[in-house]
């Protein structure tokens, strides 16, 4: 297998946001790329324009509107959908797929799994069982069990610049992170492989929140103390919530961790820092997602793991805080009074 | 006793004479066999040790641990010239020493323990034998059960009670017999007593299936009539002190090749017998991994797709009692303790003891059941009766797409390592669901986890250790806590998460009863009594311990 250089066959992406879009672009240097798009609009305007949201897209890439033939032309799938549809878009695809696709997500975000006629809101309790990353949802729906996912500090407008940034491929097949380094890697961008599958996806799902509470720091103008304050404290929140869900420490202080934190936390260009921005501005959350283009993850992640925490009696002080902001109106202002006021003992206890 | 749902049948061989036997074939056939099982196995070894002192230092450490164990844990059955040979080895890696390029003569070395391993593991399959065995289990066991149920001597020669009366066999029998039909099988049954093998082998008989190849410890081999058994069964014999990598590697290619070759397998996936009492919540992956391979090799070697299929079927046993019990956990309470290495002390070191244990047994009346679960395929899909993997949707699943990469079939060894780890959780999970609750089980467990609540501020030992004379739990008490979680297995059962014994159903005080008669109910301190008062007793903590464990896993301790 490894004597042939690059499968001959096309590598499929699914979902055309700006990640979707920037990830068929770094494909497409090296292989034909199908790019599924839902909206028959934007499957026209990229087949007619070779462009997407302002983005120019490789020649390499040709959209289309059918899963089925993504999938009998595609062995290896990325699918990158917003977690909200992820399930009900591999409930779509599972019966083209077989067990020799290989399927690596791109999806920051939790999926919940409740009884029939319950919600978030009506159980009195969040299990880790109700709870699935993306990789679980791809499990249940389908019979591909080789699964992978990107994670890593991936701003999709600093990669379709064509900037230099690197992405963690996670897997517990080394066939699948073999493959997903054959066909990302390229002289700006660098790929490390993982085995903690779960580990290295909750990293990426638990920095939505922390890029929330960055962003609202950073919308009270309050410095860089304050950031540094936050991205420690943050990082140790997520290593307690991470384990409590299934992920191994090591996962989180690698570049999905603490490299995509760090990117995050400081950029002005991340949908979840936005809310944070917007929210110590003074809007409601509901004004924000009325008029963002695309969702912020972070936002549902908070919701999940504020439950999560209530349940497992954990301690989570800023997902708590940031939960009150996000759904109990809580000001920016007042959640940061409290957090200034817990009382923290030691620095770091899991290493 | 209520007898269970066990259906009275009789099935029919499924093939007609025993010369179509795979593993009549293959003892037909022994020398080749061996002969490729040792080439393979060689190439393997070379293969994994390609530099220029690896082979060398393989061969001095397997040397090294082999002389260990012949000094420290020898046994009955050890060959004799064991000292010599490994002395022989010794001196040519001597001779070996000043020589920097003998890949050739360590070759050498290598091909002859490798052969002397493979010759030591093959089974010596003997048709007529197997017969006579056949007859002697069937009438033996059949006459015990007579002679005891109606107490009369006269009875011996009646056939008013049969084997199938006591050992309750229910699940998929049906679909078991037609799968073998199909493809190769290999079972995988939950392991707690020796007498596992003896048990699974009349099973194998009553279903008509052909006689089955299995990894049997070396040391059963030490007492005479488990020997004679397993020679006539088809066994192959499995030495647990060996654990260097040349033998390991041999062992499990005698595996993958026999299995390769369509001979039904069963091997234990735990191992060892169960030490602490609970189902098996981990698996060994090593013979589990050489049906991963033999698969993947069938379907690489019939590109036109008419390779045999292989089907995993995990089997559940349930006793009342488990002859080894107080000495099972006490092993396992000390080696908690750490202690890593630990020889397997046997409770029947002769044939004799062994006897004397099959009279008790049977005397003594208490049920035993096996439940056989669904076949599966090597991914843990489960299949229909004609062998077709079905996923949760019921869409059919070619298994040949989880060995595919590039639209070709290709050996990743740790892709298969993966399927394997991820196949024996598929199998614990099973094991859980099909395991039938015992009366005897769940009083185990409600009294343990009481006396357990009452001194929550112990840890396990110091409470083990705490006197028995001062646990007792009054009947009311117990009856209601016992309802609580029975009514939870049975939630449990609607949710197919586990099966339960006809016997649990009905009234209260009658299952209590039945329970606390049948629980351990041979040990020379009964784990569970009831006194004079009528309250609740116990007489042997850690035995009871250990029939409690077999209710693990099941979240039960929250309604306790």
């Amino acid at each position: 297998m490894t004597s042939k250089s690059i499968s001959k066959k096309p590598v499929g992406v699914i979902g055309a946001g700006s990640f979707g879009s920037a990830i068929a672009n770094i494909l497409a240097e090296k292989s034909e790329v199908l790019l599924y798009a839902r909206d028959s609009n934007t499957v026209r305007k990229i087949a007619e324009n070779k462009e997407n949201r302002g983005h120019k897209l490789h020649t390499n890439v040709t959209p289309t509107g059918d899963l089925s033939y993504l999938a009998n032309s595609c062995d290896i799938i990325f699918p990158i959908v917003p977690s909200s549809a992820f399930r009900s878009m591999m409930q779509q695809l599972s019966p083209y797929l077989h067990p020799y696709h290989i399927l690596i997500h791109g999806t920051k975000g939790l999926d919940i799994s409740l009884p029939p006629g319950e919600t978030i809101d009506s159980v009195p309790f969040l299990t880790r069982e109700n709870i699935r990353t993306m990789s679980e949802v791809i499990m249940d729906e389908s019979v591909v069990i080789r699964i992978g996912c990107l994670a890593g500090p991936n701003l999709a407008k600093e990669m379709a610049a064509n900037h230099p940034a690197a992405t963690v491929v996670a897997s517990h097949y080394k066939e699948v992170i073999r493959e997903g380094e054959k066909l990302l890697r390229n002289d700006r961008f660098q790929v490390y492989g993982n085995s903690d599958l779960i580990g290295i996806e909750l990293a990426g799902v638990l920095k939505n929140i922390i890029a929330i509470a960055s962003g609202a720091l950073s919308g009270l103008g309050l410095g860089e103390n304050a950031k540094g304050l936050l991205i420690s404290r943050g990082m140790v929140e997520m290593i307690h919530l991470g384990k409590a869900m299934g992920g191994e420490v090591e996962a989180f202080v690698g570049l999905a961790g603490i490299g995509d934190l760090v990117t995050t936390c400081n950029s002005t260009l991340s949908r979840n820092f936005t809310v944070g921005h917007r929210l110590a501005k003074g809007e409601t959350l509901e004004e924000i997602l009325s008029n963002m283009e695309e969702v912020a993850e972070g936002v549902n992640t908070v919701r999940i793991a504020k439950k999560f925490i209530d349940t497992a009696k954990l301690r989570a002080p800023i997902t708590e805080a940031l939960y009150e902001v996000l759904f109990e109106g809580l000001t920016v202002d007042k959640a940061l009074q409290l957090l200034m006021r817990y009382p923290y003992n030691v620095d770091i206890d899991f290493l | 006793m209520p007898k269970g749902n066990s259906k009275d049948k009789s099935y029919k061989p499924i093939l007609p004479g025993t010369s179509d036997w795979p593993v009549v074939q293959l003892s037909r056939n022994r020398k080749q066999f061996i002969a490729k099982v040792v080439e393979e196995a060689f190439i393997k070894i070379t293969d994994a040790n390609p530099g220029r002192q690896e082979l060398r230092e393989e061969l001095e450490s397997t040397l090294y641990q082999e002389k260990l164990r012949i000094k420290q844990n020898p046994w009955r059955v050890d060959p004799r010239d064991d000292y010599r040979f490994w002395e022989h080895v010794k001196n040519e890696l001597v001779e070996l020493a000043s020589e920097h390029e003998a890949r050739e003569k360590e070759e050498d070395i290598l091909k002859r323990v490798v052969s002397r391993y493979a010759h030591e593991i093959a089974g010596n399959f003997k048709k007529t034998r197997y017969q006579l065995t056949r007859e002697m289990v069937k009438f033996g066991f059949a006459r015990l059960l007579n002679a005891t149920r109606v107490k009369r001597f006269g009875a011996f020669f009646r056939n008013e009670y049969t084997l199938r009366d006591k050992i309750q066999i229910t699940g998929k029998a049906k679909q078991l017999r037609r799968l073998a039909r199909k493809g190769t099988v290999v079972m995988v049954p939950t392991h707690f007593s020796n007498l596992d093998s003896i048990l699974i082998g009349w099973i194998i008989h009553v279903l008509g299936l052909p006689a089955f190849i299995y990894g049997a410890g070396l040391n059963l081999f030490n007492i005479k009539i488990f020997a004679y058994f397993m020679n006539s069964l088809g066994a192959y014999k499995v030495d647990r002190r060996k654990k260097n990598f040349i033998y390991l590697e041999t062992l499990k290619m005698y595996s993958t090749l026999a299995i390769q070759e369509g001979a039904h397998s069963l091997f234990f996936p735990g191992g060892t017998r169960s030490r602490s009492g609970e189902i098996e919540s981990s698996l060994k992956l090593g013979l589990l991994g050489t049906a991963m391979e033999a698969q993947r090799s069938i379907y690489m070697k019939h590109p036109n797709g008419d390779g045999k299929k292989i089907f995993i079927v995990p089997v559940t046993i349930n006793y009342n009692f488990v002859l080894e019990a107080p000495s099972l956990i006490n092993e396992h309470l000390e080696r908690q303790g750490g202690e890593k290495y630990y020889v397997e002390s046997d409770e029947y070191s002769t044939s004799y003891n062994m006897i004397k244990f099959l009279i008790k047994f049977f005397t003594k009346g208490s049920d035993i059941s096996v439940s056989i679960g669904r076949g599966m395929d090597l991914l843990g899909n489960y299949v229909d009766d004609d062998g077709n993997s079905i996923d949760k949707h019921g869409r059919f699943i070619n298994t040949r797409d989880y060995f595919t990469s590039n639209g070709e079939i290709n050996a990743d060894k740790q892709r298969e390592e993966e399927y394997t780890r991820r196949l024996s959780q598929i199998i614990v999970k099973e094991y859980h669901k099909i395991n039938r609750v015992f009366a005897s089980h769940l009083v185990a467990f409600t009294a343990f986890r009481l006396w357990r609540k009452q001194h929550y501020k112990l840890d396990l030992y110091d409470f083990l250790r705490l006197p028995e004379e001062e646990m007792v739990i009054n009947y009311d008490e117990f009856k209601t806590q016992f309802k609580k979680a029975r009514k939870h297995v049975f939630k449990l059962k609607k949710q197919n998460k586990v099966n339960v014994a006809a016997h649990l159903k009905g009234n209260i005080d009658d299952v209590i009863k039945m329970g606390i008669d049948n629980v351990g109910m041979y040990h020379s301190k009964r784990p569970l009594l009831t006194d004079k008062a009528g309250n609740i007793i116990t007489k042997d903590l850690n035995t009871l311990y250990y029939y409690h464990n077999r209710m693990n896993g099941y979240d039960l301790e929250k309604y306790i």
